[in-house]
């Protein structure tokens, strides 16, 4: 049974259509990568995902509960974490009241508490005063990564995490993924870095305008595959 | 003219004009807001306060005490039900709709108790009064600047070191993503606005004991709000307690070289901070 | 493959436009000839319309172009007011001529106001320049010889032989009084004509479309090359000249002013800024709409006090929230009419649009 599900799920943002009929499925203690290149809808997926966006009920379902017109808040009291594209960390807030505020509108007794973040990212423990903002770009991810955990979140919902980083600080991030693993959440991680999706990931859906373009275990996934799923077969022709 | 007794009545005075620019402040710090009835709502509050002395009997204080849960509430489904929906880019909406609600104000309490002036009576504590040496300080002014003081450290406690402070913080920095904490911005604004009026209603006890006031009265309150407020620097609640000293002393000196220039030497010291300071004398946010 | 390039051009007339002005001109015709046809209860009425309806004008022009909402457009009444009651009183000057210089300094005054004011943004540049209306109307009520703090009124002889009175007299045959309350008529239609010829040239000209833009969206103004400070400055000097002057006469009509009175911000910005909104902030057709309204419910509920006030209250915020481009905007845009266009249409050029590329375009 699916934890989380998408069906024929569409979004617009006004007069564009960004999603066309998407449809995933997330299991219980899965890791789901899914890649594109910009524009092809995979931050509009999660931004409905996690209730930013509002979409048709029915075409959101967690745990077979119809979630899709639900504003935010009562996304993460149900148990999906964001730790959105561009990290958007809060700079009024220090780096401990930002990973404490994660847990406002849900406070759940789980593995994740103030102290295993800190031991999952012991940097974070020594610049707990600081203003957030003025980390570094991977330890910032780390925080907005902790922030989305303190709420002990069924599924964590990853987008971009990579993004502006250093390969050695992406890998360095990336490395408290099992950790997060053995705890049970299941994980979507929205990626371009396909490589590292395809390392960390059980199943991977490529996505592009709008549509899923292939899906399938990553092991079972050829190169050749996901290039033509990722930039088409279309696009070769010059007008 | 005793220039240390001058001074002193300044700083008493500001403590008043601190209490009436915390609630204005704090507003604007949380969501972009300035309500442009802000002064007509202290003016509500004195008249509320009022009432519950003159019907019930009560002492101004216990008065105060009942009308801030009253104050909160209104506050609340003001900003819940009417100033939300205002809440956008567009600067256009929350000015107008707020003017719109002065004019509402002022207008329905005319008509509820007439144009004349009002006074909340405190029996003898009215004019009590303590020595301190070469001067004399009423007891009711030395409330309000301990009260101003109070409210602004209780404040301070509230946003810097409890949960829904950092709620306030988050939601002013960036709504979408607080929402996404489960915090609900609609709701916060809301809870914002409430506080607000508590801190009205301390200020309207203190206003409606020292001073006659009518329904008219609010405009000139809502200036003397944002005088001080302008002049200790937008974001920092104790620039505006020392905002609103500065304007009290500008007040009481210019009363004491001639009484018909109290307010407009006030004008004077705001517009010379304006010129000089334009973001104010301790400004602590980024616009 | 050649394309042939296609030819554009740019137009603001509508069909309505052009139809609307020749009604225009058939009704200024009309109400030229109003002080000979009418009773001079009306004429006063109309006089009050046409007044309010400039201060609404310029109120748009500021707020509804130039992003500037202000709450102290009041100033500029008064001050206009009482430069004309200075220059007839002190000086003995013709009330006509008085006037204009009255338009002249208030542009003078416009300028330290601006300098002021422009350091605040929002609802603190708004309240800002309340305190500056507040600052005058204080320091003029401490100036003994127009008054002080109670008023004074103008002499009745200045009135009486203002500039063009005697060749009505003459002509027409009016008493004095009759005549004066003609002319400051005329002045008031020349004026809206003046003022609203003005704005709707300014809209249409490349600074009006300057004006737009930076109304729309500064930064990106100011990225395309438009000088956003000096625009905002330049419509702020010339609101407070029309404002001025609109003032000036509309205390010459009255005859007697104080300094409540004359800088009362019920009487000079809430009735403006209610009938901008009523009407439709941002067109010119909204605020004309806006003033009729305006004028008719205040004769419905004039005996209703501080209800009518309370009422118009309740009404501009139903509208701010519900019909934000006011009961004009709310015809316009089911219709799409538009009396005084401004708005560039693009017209020529291919009808049909290119094919576009790509397996799923």
């Amino acid at each position: 049974m699916a934890l989380l599900e998408t069906r024929g799920l569409t979004a617009s943002y006004g007069d564009f259509q960004a999603l066309f009929g998407v449809d995933i499925m997330v299991g219980a203690g899965e890791t789901i990568a899914i890649i594109g290149a910009n524009g092809a809808g995979k931050t509009t997926l999660m931004r409905s995902i996690s209730g930013v966006l509002t979409n048709a009920p029915a075409s959101i379902l967690y745990r077979d509960e119809p979630i899709g017109a639900l504003p935010a808040p009562d996304i993460l009291a149900r148990g999906i974490a964001m730790v959105p594209e561009g990290r958007k960390l809060f700079p009024s807030l220090s780096v401990e009241e930002n990973l404490l505020i994660g847990s406002y509108g849900r406070k759940v007794d789980g593995p994740w508490t103030l102290d295993s973040i800190f031991a999952l990212f012991p940097i974070l423990k020594e610049r707990r005063n600081n203003p957030a903002t003025a980390l570094s770009g991977g330890q910032q991810q780390m925080v907005a990564i902790g922030r989305g955990l303190m709420s002990n979140p069924a599924v964590l919902l990853c987008d971009e995490i990579s993004l502006g980083l250093a390969p050695v600080v992406v890998r360095d991030i990336y490395a408290a993924f099992p950790r997060i693993r053995e705890t049970g959440a299941s994980i979507v991680i929205v990626e371009q870095d396909i490589a590292q999706a395809l390392k960390v990931a059980d199943r991977v859906y490529c996505m592009m305008e709008g549509r899923v373009t292939l899906s399938g275990r990553a092991a079972d996934l050829s190169r050749d595959d996901i290039h033509k799923a990722y930039f088409g077969t279309d696009h070769h022709e010059l007008a | 003219m005793n220039w240390l007794d001058t001074i002193l009545q300044g700083v008493l005075l500001g403590g008043l004009y601190a209490l009436f620019a915390a609630g204005l402040s704090l507003v604007f710090g949380i969501m972009r807001l300035v309500n442009l009835a802000h002064g007509d709502l202290i003016v509500l509050a004195a008249f509320l306060i009022l009432v519950l002395v003159t019907t019930l009997g009560l002492n101004p204080f216990i008065a105060a005490a009942i009308a801030m849960p009253l104050m909160f509430a209104i506050g609340w489904g003001l900003q819940y039900f009417l100033l939300n929906r205002t809440l956008g880019k567009d600067i256009l909406p929350p000015l107008l709709v707020t003017f719109g609600l002065s004019i509402v104000i002022q207008n329905g309490l005319l008509e509820g108790f007439s144009a004349d002036s009002r006074r909340v009576f405190a029996g003898s504590l009215e004019s009590a009064s303590v020595n301190l040496g070469p001067v004399t300080a009423g007891i009711m002014p030395l409330m309000t600047l301990f009260s101003a003081v109070a409210v602004i450290v209780c404040l301070n406690q509230l946003i810097y070191r409890t949960s829904v402070g950092r709620a306030f913080r988050a939601t002013s920095d960036d709504p979408v993503t607080a929402g996404l904490m489960g915090i609900r911005p609609q709701r916060i604004f809301a809870m914002a606005t409430g506080l607000a009026m508590v801190v009205v209603t301390i200020a309207a006890l203190y206003l409606g004991t020292r001073a006659n006031f009518d329904p008219t009265s609010g405009p000139a309150r809502l200036i003397y709000a944002f005088e001080a407020v302008i002049i200790g620097g937008l974001g920092s609640l104790w620039g505006t307690l020392a905002g609103g000293i500065i304007l009290g002393v500008a007040q009481t000196v210019g009363a004491a070289i001639n009484p018909e220039w109290q307010i407009l030497a006030g004008h004077l010291a705001f517009l010379a901070v304006l010129l000089f300071k334009p973001r104010g004398l301790f400004p602590r946010a980024v616009d | 493959m050649t394309m042939a390039i296609p030819s554009f051009t740019v137009e603001t007339r509508t069909r309505a436009s052009a139809l609307s002005a020749v009604a225009v001109v058939a009704l200024l015709l009309l109400a030229f000839a109003a002080p000979f046809i009418v009773s001079r209860g009306v004429i006063q009425d109309l006089f009050f319309i046409l007044t309010m309806l400039v201060l609404a004008q310029n109120w748009n022009l500021l707020a509804g172009y130039a992003g500037l909402i202000s709450v102290g457009q009041q100033v500029f009444v008064g001050f206009g007011a009482y430069t004309m009651f200075g220059c007839v009183i002190l000086f003995g000057i013709d009330p006509v001529a008085a006037i204009l210089i009255a338009g002249l300094f208030s542009v003078a005054l416009a300028i330290p106001t601006a300098f002021f004011t422009f350091r605040l943004y929002g609802p603190y540049f708004a309240i800002g320049t309340w305190v500056v209306a507040e600052v005058v109307r204080l320091l003029l009520a401490q100036w003994k010889a127009l008054g002080g703090g109670t008023g004074t009124s103008l002499p009745r002889d200045a009135t009486r032989d203002m500039m063009g009175v005697g060749m009505m007299r003459d002509l027409f045959g009016m008493k004095a009084s009759e005549a004066g309350d003609a002319l400051t008529y005329w002045l008031a239609l020349i004026l809206v004509v003046a003022t609203i010829g003005f704005i709707y040239g300014l809209l249409r000209s490349k600074q009006g479309l300057g004006l737009a833009a930076v109304r729309d969206n500064e930064q990106a103004a100011r990225a395309v090359g438009v000088d956003a400070r000096r625009m905002k400055t330049l419509v702020y000097l010339a609101t407070a000249f029309m404002t001025g002057i609109a003032g000036a006469l509309i205390y010459v009509q009255k005859a007697r002013i104080s300094p409540d009175a004359a800088f009362s911000v019920t009487d000079w910005t809430a009735y403006v800024i209610f009938i901008v909104v009523i009407g439709g902030i941002g067109t010119i057709e909204g605020p004309i709409l806006g003033v009729i309204i305006f004028f008719l419910l205040q004769n419905l509920l004039a005996d209703y006090g501080s209800w009518y006030l309370l009422m118009l209250g309740l009404l501009g915020i139903a509208i701010m929230l519900f019909a934000p481009r006011g009961l004009w905007g709310l015809f316009s845009d089911r219709t799409g009419i538009q009396l005084f266009p401004v708005r560039r249409v693009l017209k020529g050029g291919p009808l049909n649009l290119t094919h576009r590329g790509g397996p799923h375009g």
